[in-house]
């Protein structure tokens, strides 16, 4: 199963990094949302896949029994996606802009402050 | 009382932003909360470094949870000096904002950006956790995402988009590490994973990791090859916030290597203090050979900049390198010492460029001149951040290279030494182009059609905004002259930073 994450990891890291490459800023943005997709999963995947119980601790015991599933990982994840999501929808509008006022959706197009 | 100055530099900016938003249409009321939030904030920076200076590291739990599983806060003195810095900087900022910033701008929510991109620096300065540190990071790129492009101008949106994409590459990278280390050692915590990480026998995933934060932080602190959005960026914002930013923003950045890499990854030296030791060579000779290619102001100051951060580096990397801890101890506190320099020369310069932008309606330096005849006592005023940044004694640059060179020579690294010497006489003759090209010089003559000599002679500047640029040269003179103290204050911080265990049991609590 770590495997085949991993490979799945691998892939979205590369296909993000070849959005991000090509010469569109609409790509760009679908790069960057690969490329953070591939950072939580790998969370998920070094988390350790394992199929355990929930980790609640039981009446009378002070720790969970084992084998139990770790939560943080997934806690880590929610907040990465959270934060995720916030930086996108402003880069989305960010792009929009840069599009409204370039005219051209090509990042060497807008050659103005960078020569 | 700890816990309090521990979350005082958090809840201080965090309110002032949220009593801004609240009084969004009353701009004057914003303003005056401004000023009061980070006044406070200083007041706070302060007192905590007041405190951990007498009574060692403070941390505490938030959340009611015993570490490592509660929210860390930790100040050591590093920490301490860089949250007192955080608010000099941004009590000048504020002050030069106040006087130069434009109504659109005030409208559309400048203050409580301000004061979120404070919260998200001093957070970064004092968490004691990894994760809460990308969350901290996160807080301060979305604060300056929009302070870079608040206005919409061009070459705002231009060098937005480069500076966004870079920095969320960075953060994903920064991600990525964290969840490995996690699944490494089963813990975020700094001084736990201190522990941890050394107990763990392949070292060389270990290294892995830390050059995988090494990517991450090398572009928030715009390290060679990783520079390149902030030449492309920090000439596009009002001045104001090309100041605020390259006082705070790469040092963000700066500090996170030299926390990690003084108390996380310290098991292959050899190898990745090396390598941080050839990036800076980089870094610095790159950065100062820009400075001298460009001829647009604060284009020339942002590669300055770069060439600069070279030096900070210098003294982590030597710190790996060399057997004798005093020379460690040495190397380190040089860091320090140029941190603190760096932010009041650099911070200066770029909002002088911005009063030179007001007197001469450009940021072109060929087309700037004039200014020695009409305002010699900016022009002096010009020299000091200036000749502080090429290391010329008794200004503040000349302590900071001091001690680097010391230690560079003491661990037998001349090429670095050869490198640093070099690099800051092409920065003096970087800046003193710049001083000849808009002081010096007379104004040129096409240059006069849409702002005359009769402009320069109204008087574009106001004492308000003169206050800040000469508060930050009297630093930058105050920190030369009274270098001893600063020194050894930048001293004890760098024994607390090399002495892991002290930081390990003060957040972990246990024997010593």
């Amino acid at each position: 199963m770590s495997t085949l994450l991993a490979v799945v990891i691998g892939c979205l890291y590369a296909s993000g990094i070849y959005m991000m490459l090509r010469h569109s800023l609409f790509k760009l943005i679908l790069g960057l949302v690969l490329l953070s997709h591939g950072a939580n999963l790998l969370i998920f995947t070094v988390g350790g896949l394992t199929r355990g119980r929930p980790p609640v601790v039981p009446d009378g015991a002070t720790a969970p029994a084992v084998p139990y599933a770790d939560p943080l990982p997934q806690a880590l994840i929610l907040t990465a996606i959270v934060i995720g999501f916030a930086v996108l929808a402003f880069s989305l509008a960010l792009f929009h802009r840069a599009y409204q006022t370039f005219g051209s959706d090509d990042p060497d197009d807008l050659k103005v402050s960078d020569q | 009382m700890n816990n309090i100055l521990l979350v005082l530099p958090l809840l201080i900016p965090l309110a002032s932003a949220a009593v801004s938003l609240l009084a969004w249409r009353r701009i004057a009321l914003q303003r005056a909360l401004a000023v009061v939030g980070v006044a406070a904030l200083l007041a706070a920076g302060v007192t905590l470094l007041a405190v951990v200076r007498r009574d060692g590291i403070i941390a505490t739990q938030e959340g009611g949870w015993p570490a490592p599983y509660g929210i860390t806060l930790v100040a050591d003195l590093f920490s301490a000096i860089m949250v007192m810095l955080t608010g000099v900087v941004g009590l000048a900022v504020l002050l030069f904002s106040l006087a130069s910033m434009d109504r659109g701008r005030e409208a559309f929510g400048y203050y409580p950006l301000f004061h979120a991109l404070l919260l998200g620096v001093c957070g970064a300065f004092l968490t004691g956790d990894l994760f809460n540190l990308y969350v901290w990071f996160e807080v301060m790129l979305m604060a300056s995402f929009v302070l870079l492009v608040l206005g919409g101008e061009r070459p705002q949106l231009h060098g937005g988009i480069k500076y966004v994409t870079l920095n969320l590459v960075s953060s994903a990278v920064f991600l990525a590490a964290v969840g490995i280390l996690y699944g490494l050692t089963g813990t975020l915590n700094m001084a736990d994973l201190a522990r941890k990480l050394g107990g763990i026998e392949e070292t060389s995933t270990v290294t892995a990791v830390g050059m995988l934060f090494l990517v991450a932080f090398g572009i928030k602190a715009a390290v060679f090859p990783l520079f390149f959005w902030l030449p492309a960026s920090y000439h596009t914002p009002p001045g104001a916030v090309s100041a605020l930013f390259a006082g705070l923003l790469t040092k963000v950045g700066v500090y996170s290597l030299i926390r990690v890499y003084t108390l996380m990854f310290v098991g292959d030296m050899a190898f990745t203090h090396l390598l941080i030791l050839i990036l800076s060579g980089l870094t610095m000779v790159t950065g100062v050979l820009g400075a001298i290619a460009q001829d647009e102001f604060r284009r020339v100051l942002s590669f300055l900049h770069i060439g600069q951060i070279g030096y900070m580096t210098m003294g982590l990397a030597l710190v790996g390198l060399t057997d004798s801890p005093s020379l460690a101890i040495l190397a380190l506190a040089g860091s320090i010492f140029y941190i603190a320099h760096h932010i009041a020369a650099m911070t200066n310069l770029f909002l002088m460029s911005s009063v030179v932008r007001r007197l001469c309606g450009t940021f072109e330096l060929k087309r700037q001149g004039g200014l020695y005849q009409s305002r010699p006592f900016l022009a002096v005023l010009f020299l000091i951040p200036a000749l502080s940044l090429s290391g010329m004694p008794p200004l503040s640059g000349f302590f900071a290279k001091l001690p680097l060179v010391q230690a560079g020579l003491g661990a037998g690294r001349y090429a670095i030494v050869a490198t640093a010497l070099a690099v800051g006489l092409l920065t003096l003759y970087s800046v003193a182009n710049i001083w000849a090209e808009a002081f010096w010089k007379p104004l040129p003559q096409d240059a006069t059609a849409d702002v005359g000599p009769q402009r320069l002679a109204a008087g574009e500047t106001t004492p308000l905004l003169l206050l800040p640029v000469v508060a930050l040269a009297a630093m930058t003179v105050a920190i030369g002259l009274g270098a001893e103290p600063v020194f050894s204050l930048a001293t004890e911080a760098a024994e607390q930073l090399l002495h892991r265990e002290g930081y390990i049991q003060a957040v972990l609590g246990g024997p010593a």
